[in-house]
């Protein structure tokens, strides 16, 4: 790596400093553009050996050349697309020209970013997916191409949307279903995909009913089957807050739901409140008169 | 040259000097702590043989304390060390008796009352213990009666647990940019405003983990001025339940000290929260709440351990609020004994006496921790 910067930097000095001598040089016959990693060739003038260079934003080519034939570059030779300079050095003269490199035609691989990697269902345009193509040497290709995206629930018809890249990513929006569940959400751009999951969990408890009833000298409070305002359950573990509040005492209990409902035992005081809560969401209230 | 190698000779006659007065007349403290016997008097009055008492539980040597105890024929010595240090590892366990205070409340000839406030250090701060200690004169000596605390028992059982639990698996460090990683949990701030203290500045207020999975969260507020300008950042310590289960409300609380309220223009909250393996137990239950009033104004209670699990630190936190729903004040106590299943433990947390006239509610909760990890 350090090896590869000092060639830059030296060959970039080297020819930063002598820009009136490339002026005066002869010409090179190079291709305006060619297609990273592809072969290609270079026509030189004169006679003799020189030093061939091919100067990148990351990448710097060497390689000794007879002058006066064409100069042959093998396929892989230059990967990185970028704008390049050749030149063509001896020790009486210097030829030089520019080269385009552009990435290659075929998508090879996509970044996909999906976020977020969960959310509560029933979400409009809550989930967002953006896609960067690049060829098979790591180019971002920049010339548009059709990305499609497809986020796909265990149940119902998948949600599909075709975007074209510009200067290379695509992006879009996409709704979170009413129904939980682990969604699959995938990039497609020519034959290569990439595949994220996004997990549809469900919103805040909806409805929040709890029932009391006497359990030896003390009261068992359970709640029913804990559910969204779309149906779906609440995940266990989920924290149900019981109060019992009495003659400005108070007893309180922080319960995690198991297999949807929350249970808990408090005190028992004739006249009592109880009441049921899980985060901001407030139920019930039982008066106790027993 | 000549002045300096005076200042030499002075210096070393000087530690030669101390070295002797340290020597023939020997402070009673170094004394003790040397293994010598200088730092107790004889406990010829009541409050000589407390204050003999205290220095050995500040020494640890429970031996030596047990053995001048009158009524020790009533239990083991190891029943008096637990009772001191706790029988299971607790807060207490890891203390030292930082300093005491001796308070005679009543003598006669041959008894007297007096009255032990002992000052704990911890890991979470000092932890203040009172025990009414009866004394009775044996021959020239006054010996104290210990009034044993002793654990109870909980019957052999087995309990079964079915608690849910949550394990993380990041991305791992070799994968590429674009590789999906799991989001940290999503928390609100639900209530939030400033006060002014005599001594600062305080910030306090609610999160909220609307998540379904557990977050470790913490807060820090950016008192900003009029410009803009920053005057001083703070996070909250232990004025916090920093796990918080889904749909878990914790108050917390910020003290900026030497900060004045007319300086502020706005506050930067910044709330903090990350994924964390945890399990959805053990439940506390908390009976009894109380919300004492002023003088002497305390929210107080019983915790309890719904579990089968001995948990060793009890953090008890509590939310004050003002008829409108406001919250006033955040208060908090460590429970030093370990909390046994299904054995009430008392609490009493003192409330700043000039804000208990505004309280009209309060709501407590309990973050709990075991040795061998957070449970």
């Amino acid at each position: 790596m350090r090896l590869h910067l000092a060639l830059i930097t030296g060959a970039s000095l080297l020819f930063g400093a002598l820009p009136g001598a490339f002026a005066q040089s002869g010409s090179l016959s190079v291709p305006g553009t060619v297609e990273a990693g592809a072969g290609f060739s270079i026509q030189t003038t004169g006679s003799g050996s020189a030093a061939l260079y091919i100067v990148g934003p990351s990448q710097v080519f060497k390689q000794e050349v007879r002058l006066g034939g064409p100069v042959m570059l093998p396929a892989g030779s230059i990967t990185h697309a970028g704008h390049y300079l050749v030149a063509v050095v001896t020790p009486s003269s210097k030829q030089t020209a520019s080269l385009d490199v552009l990435p290659a035609a075929e998508p090879a691989s996509i970044s996909f970013l999906a976020e977020p990697s969960r959310l509560p269902v029933d979400l409009r345009d809550a989930i967002t997916g953006a896609a960067y193509i690049f060829d098979s040497y790591a180019n971002l290709i920049t010339r548009p191409l059709p990305v499609s995206f497809k986020l796909s629930a265990p149940s119902g018809a998948p949600q599909v949307q075709t975007v074209t890249t510009r200067n290379g990513a695509a992006w879009v929006r996409m709704n979170s279903t009413p129904q939980r569940g682990e969604d699959t959400f995938i990039a497609q751009a020519g034959s290569i995909s990439v595949s994220r999951s996004v997990h549809q969990v469900a919103g805040d408890p909806c409805q929040l009913t709890m029932s009391a009833h006497p359990s030896g000298p003390q009261l068992e409070l359970e709640t029913n089957p804990v559910r969204d305002c779309s149906g779906n359950p609440v995940p266990d573990g989920t924290i149900v807050t019981f109060t019992e509040s009495y003659d400005g005492g108070l007893s309180s209990a922080d319960v995690p739901l198991k297999r949807g409902i929350a249970k808990a035992y408090l005190p028992a005081h004739p006249g009592g409140v109880l009441s049921v809560a899980s985060g901001v969401v407030l139920g019930n209230q039982i008066h106790w008169e027993k | 040259m000549k002045s300096g190698r005076l200042l030499a000779v002075i210096l070393g006659l000087a530690t030669v000097a101390l070295i002797a007065v340290g020597t023939i007349w020997p402070v009673s403290t170094a004394v003790a702590y040397a293994g010598g016997q200088g730092l107790f008097s004889s406990s010829s009055t009541p409050e000589q043989a407390v204050k003999n008492l205290g220095d050995e539980f500040r020494l640890r040597e429970w031996s030596k304390a047990y053995e001048n105890l009158a009524n020790k024929n009533q239990f083991s010595e190891a029943d008096f060390e637990h009772d001191l240090t706790g029988y299971y590892p607790s807060l207490r366990t890891f203390s030292t008796l930082e300093s005491f205070g001796v308070f005679p409340l009543h003598a006669s000839a041959d008894s007297a009352d007096v009255r032990l406030d002992m000052h704990w250090s911890t890991v979470v701060g000092t932890s203040n213990t009172t025990r009414n200690l009866h004394l009775v004169k044996t021959g020239d000596a006054w010996k104290v009666e210990w009034p044993l605390f002793k654990e109870p028992e909980v019957p052999p059982q087995v309990i079964s647990e079915d608690y849910l639990r949550w394990d993380v698996i990041f991305r791992g460090p070799g994968d590429d940019w674009a590789t999906q990683n799991v989001d940290s949990p999503h928390i609100t701030i639900v209530d939030m405003h400033p006060v002014q203290r005599a001594e600062g500045v305080v910030v306090l207020g609610e999160i909220l983990n609307q998540d379904v999975v557990p977050a470790y969260v913490s807060v820090s507020a950016t008192l900003l001025a009029k410009d803009q300008s920053a005057i001083a950042t703070e996070s909250c310590f232990d004025k916090i339940s920093h796990l918080l289960l889904p749909k878990q409300v914790t108050p917390f609380l910020i003290e900026f000290p030497n900060q004045q309220l007319s300086d502020v223009s706005a506050i930067r909250m910044s709330p903090f929260s990350s994924l964390v393996s945890a399990a959805a137990g053990p439940v506390i239950a908390i009976n009894d709440e109380h919300l004492n009033p002023a003088p002497d104004a305390s929210l107080t209670g019983q915790v309890v351990n719904e579990s089968g699990k001995v948990l060793s630190v009890a953090h008890v936190l509590g939310t004050l609020y003002d008829k409108s729903g406001q919250v006033v004040w955040v208060v908090d106590k460590y429970i030093d004994r370990a909390l046994l299943p299904k054995t009430p433990a008392p609490f009493n947390i003192p409330i700043p006496e000039d804000l208990a006239r505004k309280i009209s509610s309060q709501r407590t909760v309990v973050a709990s921790f075991s040795f061998g990890g957070s449970v």
